[in-house]
């Protein structure tokens, strides 16, 4: 089994690789684990490997073409999809690719059966000599409920490697030929997800209503309406369109609830059956109870609840009684922040006092840097994509941004994934661009996975750990563009920065200390703030640790006339590690150890 | 809270808390008492001081994992304003046990949002039936701020469809297993939080 992590997919892998008699591994992208898996398979072992939705994107090059060559041992990607967005950059539907490679996809809609279906996307994978699409949601990832096993069977093909280069190796003259085969088994398919038992229909009482779902909707729906039929797919990919067709004619209204896209939807209105969907039903979010029955109530004669109308909340119509609203509607947010003595929170101090420059980020614990207090990030879009959206901005400004500085931001992580090739792109074509590579040993975002920059495998062991300097001088930045800097020392950060954004040429800063979440990071005295020296003056809140809050606040009058709030601190020692970050702010030194601290 | 067939516990805080330790062991209890148990967290990215909620539900068959809004019986708050934001999501018998141990966000600190003076009062004013306390001092009383989880734990274990020992017997059992130095204050912790609840 392999992976690159990915909320809300990681731990999947996290608990197979508990399984010591089955080799499993983090590998540095999705594209490489997928590669991983399809050797894996030719050489006769079952293979899965795990990713959440995006992971796909980066994947899918494999993918379009493994569909041509088929299987050795079963081969299931699972992939997860963030309905929901509670920690991706996008909301995407990986039931697409099903369609887009020709392989089927099936849709567990709750733990026993994402057990059940990861067992049996096997059995198909190698019946049908396709790989298998396991489509789940963070709704299916991020639940426990209760789950049946049953015996584990040790699987043997017994035959090895069978080279045979028409099937596998494939060039055009030999692809051709795979193509129409694809074809021929997607109908077989077709064929199969008509008659499976996959595709059931659940029987309803009250048939003014028929749904067709699939995956975690399922259970909302029986949630919302219980006495509802349902047409369920574990199968949802081919569309059993006779199936569908056939519940149609038995229900008086047939509405599709898929997350998130219209897909079943078009297939289904494509047939020429009558359906609605989407017209009803939200595009984005997730479908649970509290979402269909306001879209549904209608069509059973349920009136929506009621809602002022615009003319109704004009002055001049009978008052209508709005009822208050909710209690905690108007709180303040919360959104997640960079950790208390975070490594980053030096770095983005530092990029937020820069001036005129643009920064493009990527995707980590530091695309936090985006938020408050710092600011300093301007653009994210996906794994790797800070290092050619850095050279873009250089290559493609124009006069106004002549003075502009143009700033990376990346993982050590990213930077592996897929950052390694934009950096090579921005050496060879020369750009002028200041890279700062955020090495904290770890995929921090996710919960701290071990990766080739920490030296430790999967499983904790140790294996070769990269050299980044090198690796970059590799690349072809040049030795003394390269810096290795403690992020947690203020002046040599800043020194290092402000000379490298004026250079023109590739420069590559990194920083090396660990994430404080990974098991070896060494948290120190924590430290205090001296009430009588504090002098309100809120440079500290500038590194924007969680750890550091306002005791009071005041405003004074400074000497010109002008006004000046202040804010006096406190730093919370249950909280704090003293990385002593926040010390190099303050001006009157009022930020000292705790002394005779013991940590429980 | 008989007359519902499934019973909904939603545990509110932030990331770091403890919230779905405390949801996990109510899960692992709950399956223990034979019923059919689903849990679930909206925490994308947990660890980062955002909010974290985990929706703990069982009975005879759970379908949905996560609790529909105003089905909540049992609202666990490990932070007043977290309470608050949650306390909306409550059936109307519901309860809620709340720490009054403020956690204010940077971007309170930072000047940006205000802080509700007083996020108990708004859910008294709402009629919530509530029972507040400091779970954070006492916690810091016993000599360690992390048993707030079993000191909440312990504050709801009355409202429960099986009685207070069992889930305590469950929380030591952890302890027993990973830290047996930990058994004692933990089960201090669990009556303090049960004593608290009953004047609070």
């Amino acid at each position: 089994m392999a992976a690159y992590p990915g909320t809300p997919a990681t731990e999947i892998l996290e608990y197979a690789s508990r399984l010591p008699e089955m080799y499993s591994e983090w590998s540095v992208n999705e594209k490489v684990s997928l590669e991983v898996c399809i050797g894996a398979s030719l050489a006769g072992s079952r293979a899965l490997c795990a990713m959440k939705h995006v992971g796909l994107n980066v994947a899918s090059d494999a993918l379009l073409t493994q569909t041509l060559i088929g299987v050795g041992g079963g081969l299931v990607i699972a992939v997860a999809d963030d309905v929901g967005l509670s920690s991706s950059q996008n909301e995407q539907d990986s039931r697409f690719w099903g369609r887009f490679a020709h392989v089927p996809v099936l849709e567990p809609s709750d733990a026993q059966e994402a057990y059940n279906l990861t067992r049996f996307a096997f059995d198909l994978s190698e019946q049908f000599n396709t790989p298998v699409i396991l489509r789940m949601t963070t709704r299916i990832c991020h639940v426990k409920g209760v789950v049946t096993t049953s015996e584990r069977r040790p699987h043997n093909s017994g035959v090895g490697f069978q080279k045979d280069p028409a099937r596998l190796v494939m060039i055009p003259t030999n692809a051709k030929h795979r193509i129409p085969l694809m074809y021929q088994r997607e109908e077989r398919l077709q064929q199969y997800s008509e008659e499976s038992e996959l595709n059931f229909i659940k029987e309803g009482s009250d048939s003014r209503i028929g749904f067709v779902t699939s995956g975690p909707v399922y259970m909302h729906i029986q949630e919302a309406y219980p006495e509802a039929p349902i047409l369920k797919l574990g199968m949802s990919y081919p569309v059993p369109l006779e199936k569908i067709r056939a519940f149609a004619a038995e229900v008086g209204q047939l509405v599709v609830a898929e997350e998130v896209e219209p897909i079943l939807e078009l297939e289904i209105k494509a047939a020429g059956v009558r359906v609605l969907g989407k017209e009803i039903l939200p595009r984005i979010g997730e479908l649970a109870p509290q979402v269909l029955r306001p879209a549904i109530g209608p069509l059973i004669g349920e009136a929506p609840a009621d809602k002022p109308t615009p003319t109704q909340s004009r002055a001049n119509v009978p008052e209508v009684k709005v009822p208050p609203p909710p209690p905690g509607s108007s709180l303040f947010p919360r959104p997640p922040t960079m950790c208390v003595a975070c490594p980053h929170l030096g770095i983005y101090y530092c990029l937020s006092k820069i001036r005129n420059k643009s920064i493009s980020g990527d995707i980590g614990c530091y695309t936090l840097g985006a938020g408050h207090p710092w600011n300093a990030l301007d653009t994210t879009i996906c794994m790797g994509a800070s290092m050619g959206v850095a050279l873009g901005l250089d290559k493609g400004r124009t006069d106004v941004d002549k003075e502009q500085k143009i700033i990376a931001v990346i993982g050590d992580s990213t930077f592996m994934h897929m950052g390694m090739q934009g950096l090579l792109d921005i050496t060879y074509n020369r750009g002028n661009v200041t890279i700062l590579l955020l090495d904290n040993r770890a995929v921090g975002m996710t919960g701290g996975q071990d990766n080739p920059g920490s030296g430790r495998d999967i499983h904790g062991e140790v294996s070769p750990r990269v050299n980044f300097a090198k690796l970059c001088e590799a690349l072809g930045v040049k030795p003394e563009r390269i810096h290795e800097v403690n992020p947690y020392e203020l002046p040599t950060m800043f020194k290092a920065l402000r000379e490298e954004v004026k250079i023109e040429d590739t420069s590559v800063i990194i920083t090396n200390q660990p994430c404080v979440l990974v098991d070896f990071y060494a948290a120190k005295p924590p430290l205090r703030v001296e009430d009588e020296k504090c002098t309100g003056c809120k440079n500290c809140l500038d590194v924007g640790c969680p750890a550091i809050y306002v005791t009071r606040r005041e405003t004074v009058v400074k000497p010109n006339g002008k006004e000046k709030e202040l804010a006096f601190v406190r730093i919370e020692s249950s909280a704090c590690t003293g990385c002593n970050l926040c010390p190099s702010t303050c001006g009157p030194d009022a930020i000292v150890p705790v002394e005779n601290f013991v940590r429980r | 809270m008989s007359e519902h067939k499934i019973t909904n516990i939603l545990v509110a805080g932030i990331g770091g808390q403890g919230v779905m330790t405390a949801a996990e062991i109510l899960a692992q209890t709950a399956l223990a008492q034979g019923y059919d148990v689903k849990k679930t967290e909206v925490a994308g990215m947990a660890q980062r001081g955002g909010v974290v909620t985990s929706h703990v539900r069982f009975g005879d068959k759970v379908l949905s994992p996560a609790i529909p809004p105003g089905e909540v019986d049992i609202l666990v708050g490990f932070e007043p304003a977290e309470s608050l934001r949650w306390c909306s999501h409550l059936r109307p018998d519901g309860v809620a046990m709340v720490s009054t141990t403020r956690q204010e966000p940077p971007v309170v600190s930072l000047g940006l949002f205000d802080y509700p003076e007083d996020p108990v009062g708004q859910m008294r004013a709402a009629d919530i039936h509530m029972h507040a306390f400091d779970a954070g001092a006492i916690a810091a009383g016993l000599g360690n701020f992390r048993l707030v989880n079993t000191v909440m734990l312990g504050a709801i274990s009355e409202y429960l469809p099986f009685a207070p020992e069992i889930l305590k017997n469950v929380i030591l059992e952890r302890f027993r297993k990973h830290k047996p130095k930990l058994v004692e204050i933990n089960e201090a912790a669990f009556e303090a939080g049960r004593a608290a609840q009953a004047t609070a």
